[in-house]
């Protein structure tokens, strides 16, 4: 039991940090709660489809599909939140405008809820695939079903409070700093989800440049630690990063600084900072 | 084209056979092996040369899924059941590097050493 509510904890606070963030980011936005819900159920439902056909994904690509895969998916996300970045620095100005003037309660509708609930999915499909997979195979091993559930349910319920967590503690931050704060959070994710990428694209034997270990922090905050997976999560850290991962880390930054900065906002772009 | 065929399959033959060229996930990188059975590692302790890039082929013989976890080695990658799987990693440094099955991270240890 205790082994399924470790797990299920685990992998669910890494998808629930990005969606508290992005229920931060979104605050005000009619009809975000569905979008998120919504990017989460297709998620669940994508997770089990996943763990179904581990093993053709597993098995495509000349036995490199996973890594492939999960390339992919933290690619697109990059995408998605570079994107959400640039629109919010082209449209952010006129929004805090219309938020001083009517209060914080309206905010524009059309802001893209569509990239964010994509990131929301995404999130969610790769640390979903990962519960299922592990919850079949324990119960493969014997383990009694109502044990697991239990162990699941608590793992989850303990995941969902700490999403709620990181949603209400982004909430206290006062309205005036919120758009640089969800800015550089969402660069600082998104530099995080490159460096992972090339990790897995290397770990594919696609891309085999720059592979030296950088530095190597595991014996003062080692990455399998709750603190180390929850700043991997959020800012990227990595306890042993290759020269690779460091120049994916800053190329993106630099890459989501300089688009916001062209975008035409006389707003400065602090994701670099 | 037909004068340059011998020399193209020299140049590949050449590049199948030398032991370790840097960089090369494939034919190049050492090869080993690993068996995962009764969600225990088979063998334990791997020794690879430092400074080179690995191949590491893991046969899962469990009917169970199992995650080949290691953030030494940077390395995540889950085997299906009754599967066979490929991770890379590398170059490493001399040193140990452990690694576990997640999903059974209570019997599933290992460590590969490169020296």
């Amino acid at each position: 039991m205790l082994g399924a509510l470790i797990i299920v904890f685990r992998e669910v606070i890494e998808a629930g940090l990005i969606i508290g963030i992005v229920l931060a980011v979104t605050r005000g936005v009619p009809g975000r709660g569905q979008w998120v819900a919504g990017g989460v159920a297709v998620a669940v439902l994508g997770a089990a489809l996943l763990a179904v056909f581990a093993e053709s994904i597993s098995s495509a690509f000349e036995g490199a599909g996973q890594e492939m895969f999960n390339a992919s998916v933290l690619g697109i996300a990059v995408a998605m939140l570079m994107w959400h970045n640039l629109w919010m620095a082209s449209h952010g100005q006129e929004m805090a405008a219309s938020m001083a003037a009517v209060g914080h309660s309206v905010t524009s509708g059309q802001r893209p809820m569509a990239a964010l609930a994509l990131v929301v999915g995404l999130a969610t499909l790769r640390e979903g695939s990962e519960v299922v997979l592990f919850l079949y195979s324990i119960v493969a091993a014997g383990t009694s079903a109502s044990s697991l559930l239990l162990g699941g349910t608590l793992g989850l319920a303990a995941g969902a409070a700490f999403t709620a967590l990181t949603y209400y503690g982004l909430l206290a931050i006062p309205t005036r700093h919120i758009f640089t704060v969800t800015t550089v959070l969402i660069a600082l994710l998104a530099a995080g989800m490159a460096a992972q990428a090339v990790q897995f694209l290397d770990a594919a034997g696609l891309i085999n440049v720059l592979g030296q270990r950088l530095w190597d922090s595991s014996g003062w905050l080692p990455q399998d630690s709750i603190v180390g997976r929850l700043l991997h999560t959020l800012v990227g850290y990595t306890d042993r990063p290759t020269e690779l991962q460091l120049v994916a880390y800053i190329a993106t930054l630099a890459i989501m600084t300089l688009l916001t900065r062209i975008s035409g906002s006389s707003r400065p772009a602090r994701a670099a900072t | 084209m037909t004068k340059l065929m011998p020399a193209i399959v020299l140049a590949w033959a050449f590049l199948a056979t030398s032991p370790a060229l840097p960089g090369t996930g494939g034919a190049g990188a050492q090869e080993l092996r690993l068996v995962i059975r009764n969600h225990i590692f088979e063998p334990a302790e791997l020794r690879v040369p430092a400074g080179k890039r690995v191949s590491l082929s893991i046969s899962n013989e469990d009917p169970t899924p199992e995650e080949f976890d290691s953030s030494a080695l940077k390395v995540e990658k889950v085997i299906p059941g009754k599967s066979r799987a490929v991770v890379r990693f590398g170059p490493l440094d001399p040193g140990r590097y452990e690694f576990i099955g997640e999903f059974h991270a209570d019997t599933a240890k290992g460590v590969v050493i490169a020296e």
